[in-house]
């Protein structure tokens, strides 16, 4: 099936990219591969039928964020110097958890829609993901009925509304704390 | 569907984000790897909004905004440390330290 195999492309490019994020010793070039990691992802968002997330993901983060970051790293004058790692036996530490981590995470690759609705019910019998699961609630329903923009902004302007408006309170306060932190002298 | 493999995919980017939290010193790499692993929960919400209905989107929606002025706020905090200590090698940040 050809979106399987472009999701395993875009997958792969993501994944390398994000260990050449950790590994690469300049600043720089790891912001670069994380920029290179979240256009993957927006592809996979494209796949996962969220036109409009992969959309933001591509102004917002891979624009936006990212250009801060490179700003920064550019003002510092970062790049130079030797070895970035922790002392051996903090890494090493490090390293064990995070094989303990993903032994917890990987079986979540076993996850299908059928053994979602059998643990979402926690029935002992073969649960129907379309019983379960309200069909009209799905993103790939909405957009054939609302368009995509249409898709998510109906929950975004009813159901979240309150969250949403807050949101600006939020990116206000940031605004204005980055100003004070920033500034030499206020 | 590709709701198993995207899953596999958030856990890996999630894992590759905690390695580098954990084994770099650079204050803005680390920066860089918590975004990573925003972006790894985002791949989630994307993934099972497909099953559980538009609201996970919505969410992605929220956290790409917090994650937004976390990285104004951060910048800003990373920058005045900077400035006081001429490094960004956390080994060189221990003031709390007793």
């Amino acid at each position: 099936m050809m979106a399987e195999q472009v999701f395993w492309f875009f997958a792969s490019v993501a994944v390398v990219s994000a260990l050449l994020v950790v590994v690469m010793r300049n600043p720089i070039a790891s912001a670069f591969w994380l920029v290179n990691t979240m256009l993957a992802l927006a592809a996979i968002f494209f796949l996962l039928q969220a036109q409009f997330i992969g959309t933001i993901q591509i102004l917002v983060y891979a624009g936006a964020v990212m250009v801060l970051f490179l700003f920064v790293i550019m003002l510092l004058n970062l790049g130079r110097g030797g070895s970035d790692l922790r002392r051996a036996p903090v890494w090493l530490l490090g390293v064990v958890l995070v094989g303990v981590l993903a032994s917890q995470l990987m079986p979540l690759a076993g996850y299908t829609r059928e053994r979602l609705a059998l643990e979402y019910t926690r029935s002992p019998y073969l649960a129907d993901p379309e019983m379960v699961f309200d069909s009209t609630l799905s993103a790939a329903q909405a957009t054939v009925e609302r368009g995509v923009p249409g898709d998510i902004a109906k929950p975004l302007f009813e159901q979240y509304l309150i969250p949403f408006e807050l949101t600006s309170v939020l990116l206000l306060a940031a605004i204005v704390g980055a100003v004070v932190l920033a500034k030499r002298r206020i | 569907m590709l709701l198993g493999p995207s899953l596999a995919v958030s856990a890996l980017l999630f894992t590759i984000g905690v390695i580098g939290v954990l084994v770099r010193r650079n204050a803005i790499v680390i920066f860089m790897c918590v975004e990573l692993m925003l972006n790894a929960v985002n791949l989630s919400f994307v993934a099972l909004s497909q099953v559980h209905g538009i609201s996970g989107q919505v969410f992605v929606f929220f956290v790409m905004t917090v994650a937004a002025a976390e990285a104004a706020v951060g910048l800003a905090i990373i920058l005045a440390i900077f400035r006081h200590h001429r490094t960004v090698d956390l080994m060189n940040i221990n003031l709390l330290k007793g």
